[in-house]
Formats: structure tokens, sequence, C-alpha cells
């Protein structure tokens, strides 16, 4: 059987920066992967290869053997490759249920019908049944700009997987949720991607969560993968602890310097 | 939504019987300024169109000049009097522009879309002022109209007009509510929200919004088409940008909450407007701008929004 993703030799530059080295990486069914690496190590450049947002200037992208390498977002979401975003991508002055509704009525395929009413009601039972799964049927009717960071984020996870996609790339899903919520999100959203029976990659610079939820590691470095294995063996590799897991110390570090500034 | 739930859709049903009504006992002038709001509002609508997906035309002048343009040299070139025949000219001509230009326009977003609109219209008014054959500045009258072989003159023909303007304004504001309740439609507000995310769900925000330009000139052709037949004549400054800059006003001034807010809208600018001439004929200008200036500041979603506030109060 064809892995969920094969990207093999994958090459991205920016000028003299090289965020992409010859990545490969292959992805089998209902894996669910964790990506770290430092800031600039080339997670979320990555990310946007696979999803079409960028071109690779090398290699090759496949998704269960048909070759996205140059297909545009769309397509490549079409073709069951979903994702959300570090900053959550929602439309910030609809409800809740029409951030779900606009959703579904792609997932459904039915952007292109012009005079049916949108809502349906095997649309509209399918938004209230996304939302309880999700844990945020509370906020229905609210303005989606109005929500807090982690019901943001739930919302955009929701949004990227009304389809049932086959893969989903989630870029930093607890980023910007605070200690106490980080965990109550990811189980949350953990539990409801599984009964997608989605196959998962997420980017995360949190070890703790990388720890609890993903089943393999990937460590970016440079643009290049520097360890890819079980999370115990990446987390101990002594590359992964002076690269990455060493730079996230840091970082967390400034980032405590700097709020105390 | 059925027919039979949705209010907008019955609301407008209603408003045929109610405008022909209105009709056979208003005086002549102001039955007159009716059917030209009605006509003018549909250009409204077709930017108030484009404004739910974030998009402002300032050219939407163009359209509502090819649909009048189309139907009156049908009339003066080829003889065609029927109104319905004109009228679907009226739709067809606009519509088959705006699928070529869709392609250029659909590219563009925010002020680069409104000024490549706008010179559009422009480029149209400036071949229609150098066309001396039709017209140049002075334009030309269309034939007196006919409706299926019915061929009626005086009060027969000028009340005919009006429930034709009538009848064709509330059935196109009737489809286009439909048309916004529907995927297509509503994915276009989303689009107006953030286009990236739409097109990480599956569609191509490129192809709503061509369709939705295509759309709006259809409309705004049936607009100009309408003005065409009620007013019996056509000249190019149908296409230049102070038209299409009223358009846009009405559009401000009426709101995006319904697509009955630019019909009502363009009627009471209209009254506005006759009101301050006759009052202030050397300032009435000013009146209207502190009118949109009021609406700007104190009604920024438009004379809509009072109603739809008095409805979510209800």
């Amino acid at each position: 059987m064809a892995a969920v993703l094969e990207a093999k030799d994958v090459c991205k530059s920016f000028g003299a920066v090289v965020a992409a080295d010859n990545i490969t990486l292959s992805v089998n069914e209902r894996e669910i992967v964790g990506i770290i690496g430092a800031n600039g190590a080339g997670k979320t450049t990555f990310v946007n290869m696979v999803t079409g947002y960028l071109k690779p200037d090398g290699g090759s992208i496949r998704h269960r053997g048909h070759d996205i390498t140059r297909l545009a977002p769309r397509l490549i979401a079409r073709l069951g490759v979903c994702r959300s975003f570090q900053i959550p991508q929602i439309f910030t002055k609809l409800s809740v249920f029409d951030n779900l509704l606009v959703a579904l009525v792609i997932a459904e395929r039915r952007d292109r019908h012009f005079f049916r009413a949108v809502r349906r009601a095997a649309t509209v039972a399918d938004a209230e049944r996304i939302l309880e799964s999700y844990g945020i049927a509370g906020y229905r009717d609210q303005i989606a700009g109005t929500l807090p960071q982690g019901v943001r984020k739930l919302l955009d996870i929701a949004m990227a997987t009304v389809g049932e996609p086959g893969l989903i790339l989630l870029d930093e899903p607890t980023s910007g949720i605070s200690v106490d919520e980080k965990f109550q999100v990811m189980d949350t959203l953990m539990a409801a991607l599984k009964r997608c029976g989605s196959t998962i990659l997420f980017v995360e610079h949190d070890m703790e969560i990388v720890e609890r939820y993903a089943g393999r590691v990937a460590a970016f470095y440079e643009g290049r993968i520097i360890a890819d294995g079980a999370p115990a063996a990446v987390l101990t590799d002594p590359d992964v602890r002076q690269y990455v897991v060493g730079a996230e110390l840091h970082r967390r570090a400034e980032t405590r310097e700097a709020s105390r500034c | 939504m059925s027919f039979a739930k949705d209010k907008t859709l019955i609301g407008l049903a209603l408003a045929i019987p109610a405008l022909l009504a209105a009709g056979a006992i208003l005086p002549d002038w102001l039955r007159f300024l009716l059917q030209v709001s009605l006509a003018s509002g549909l250009a409204a609508l077709g930017v108030t169109l484009q404004m739910r997906a974030g998009l402002v035309s300032f050219g939407q002048g163009l359209y509502f000049c090819l649909g009048g343009y189309a139907a009156g040299m049908a009339g003066h070139f080829l003889g065609v009097t029927d109104a319905f025949v004109l009228l679907a000219l009226g739709v067809l001509v606009p519509s088959a522009v705006a699928v070529l230009l869709g392609f250029l326009m659909a590219r563009y977003r925010e002020i680069f879309f409104a000024m490549l609109s706008l010179a559009f219209s422009m480029i149209l008014y400036g071949i229609l002022v150098k066309a001396e054959a039709l017209g140049s500045t002075d334009g030309f009258n269309l034939p007196k109209a006919t409706f299926l072989g019915y061929a009626p003159s005086g009060a027969a023909l000028r009340f005919a007009t009006y429930a034709l303007t009538c009848v064709a304004a509330v059935t196109v504001a009737m489809a286009l509510h439909r048309y916004l309740t529907s995927p297509m439609g509503f994915i276009g507000e989303a689009i107006r929200e953030n286009e990236l995310r739409v097109e990480y769900l599956g569609t191509s925000p490129r192809t709503i919004v061509h369709v939705k330009y295509v759309i709006a000139a259809a409309v705004s052709g049936v607009g100009g088409a309408l003005a065409a037949l009620s007013v019996g004549h056509i000249d190019p400054d149908m296409a230049y940008w102070t038209t299409s800059g009223n358009f846009v006003f009405v559009a401000l001034l009426s709101g995006t909450g319904s697509v009955a807010a630019p019909l009502i809208g363009a009627f009471l600018l209209e009254l506005v407007r006759i009101y301050a001439v006759e009052y202030s004929p050397y300032t009435w200008q000013m009146i209207l701008g502190a009118t949109m200036l009021l609406v700007i500041l104190f009604l920024p979603g438009g004379l809509w929004s009072l109603v739809a506030r008095r409805g979510r109060g209800a």
C-alpha cells in the first residue's frame, strides 16, 4: 500500500537561505508524526510545500501515490490533504457555526451551487455534530473574532477536518494557548481526529506535547531531517538535544527573560 | 430554506402587486422617479453584490451602459421593439463582456480592482463619445417598445414600461437573494473575510469572484436596459465615472444587508436629490454629501441596518 505522504529530496531556498535541503520523509496510514525543530529549521516551509502554498525548487511530494508537488492548495485539499495554521485562519466576522458551514459546503463539493439553499438539514446536522465533537458547541452563535485563542485553534482545526481528510497537517496546534489549556485542547482534537481516521502530522515546539501525542518524531535542523523515529529515541538523540531541544530550552529562557523586562 | 419560510422572498413577491397598485395611483412624476430608481437600483445592487465579497467597483457604469446600449442599438439599428428581447440583450451583452473581462478582474482585489473597473468604464465612455454613428455625446433615442405584440402608446405605454420595470427588478432581486443564500453566494462572504482559508478548504476564490462579477454585470445590464426603455434615450454618460460613483453612493447609503436595500436606497436618494435641488439649487450637492457623511458616521451598515436592528429587536 502506498504511503499517505512521501516527500523525496524536497528542496526550497529563499535567496541564500536554504529552508529545505533534500528532505525525505514517508508517513504511513494513521501515523501521528510530530515535527520538531528550532525556529527557521524549515518545519513550516515543509508544511507549506506539502499543502501547495510553496512550490519546491526540487524533489517530489506524493500523496497515496499521486504527485501533488505542483498542485494548487485547493486541489491538494480536495485530494484529502488539509491543514490548520499557526495563527488560526478563521472567518472572524462570521459565527462559529457559519465558519463550519463554509467549510462543510466546500467539503461536500457544493461550492458551485448558486441557487440551492446553503443550510440543508443534513449539512446543519453535520455542523452541529462537529461542534460537539470538538467541544465548542457552546460557542455556536458567537462571532469567531471574539473567541478565546484555544477555541479559535479548535475551530481552525475543525474546519480543516470537516471533510475527514486522509492526512491533516497541524502547524503548532498549541501555540498561543495557555499551559493550563494545552493538554485539554490537544486531547479534544486528537480524539476528534482519531475518530476521522486521519493520519496526523503536527509541528510543535512543546516537547511535552510531542512526547505525549506523537507516535513518531522527525527533527528538523537547518532544512534537513537530523533524526526520525520513536519519540524516546529522537528526543534523546545527541544531535537533537544539542540543536533542537537545547535550542528550544534556550528559546523558552529568552521568552521568559523578555516577559520579565 | 423553502420559499414559504423565507421572509425576504415573500416580501419581494408581495412588493410586485404593491408596486403595480402604487403605479396606478401615483402621479406620473413620482411613478417615473420610482421606475428610474428601480433601474439604477439594480446597478447599485450589482455593486452591493461585489461588496459582499469585499470588492468595490467604481466602474459599474460599464455594464449599466452596455445594457442600455445593447437594448438601444437593437432598437435603433435593427428595428427590434419587443421589450423582452431588448431586455434579454441587455443581460446577454454585459454578461458576455464580463465573462471575458472577469478573467482579468478576478485576479485583483481592493484598490486595484476598483481602479481597473473604473478604467474599463471610462474606456467605454471614451469610445462612445468618439462614435458619431452612435450619436457621440448626445446619444440617441429608442423606438417605442412593444410587449409580445402588444403596442401601447401614451399613458398605457408608460404604465406598461413601469410594470415591466417593477416585475423585472423585483424578480432579479429575488433571484439574487437565492444566490446569496446559496453555497456559492455564502462562500463569497467568506472570501471577503479570508481568501487564503477558502482556498485551503478546497475551492477557488478566483472562480467564485469571477462568477460573482458576471452576475453583477448581468444585474447592472438589466438596470441599464430598463433605464433605456424607461427614459427612451441613451447616451455615454451611463458609463461616466459619476454614474458609477452614484451606484457606489447608493450601495453605501443602503447597506449590504438585503437585496431590497439598494432598490429602496436608490429611490430615497432620488427623492433627497429632487428636494435638495428644489430647495437649495446651488448647494444641493452639499446636502447629498452631508447625508452620506451622516450615514457613514451613524449607520455604517447603511440604512438597511435600521430595518435589521428592528427585526432583531422584535
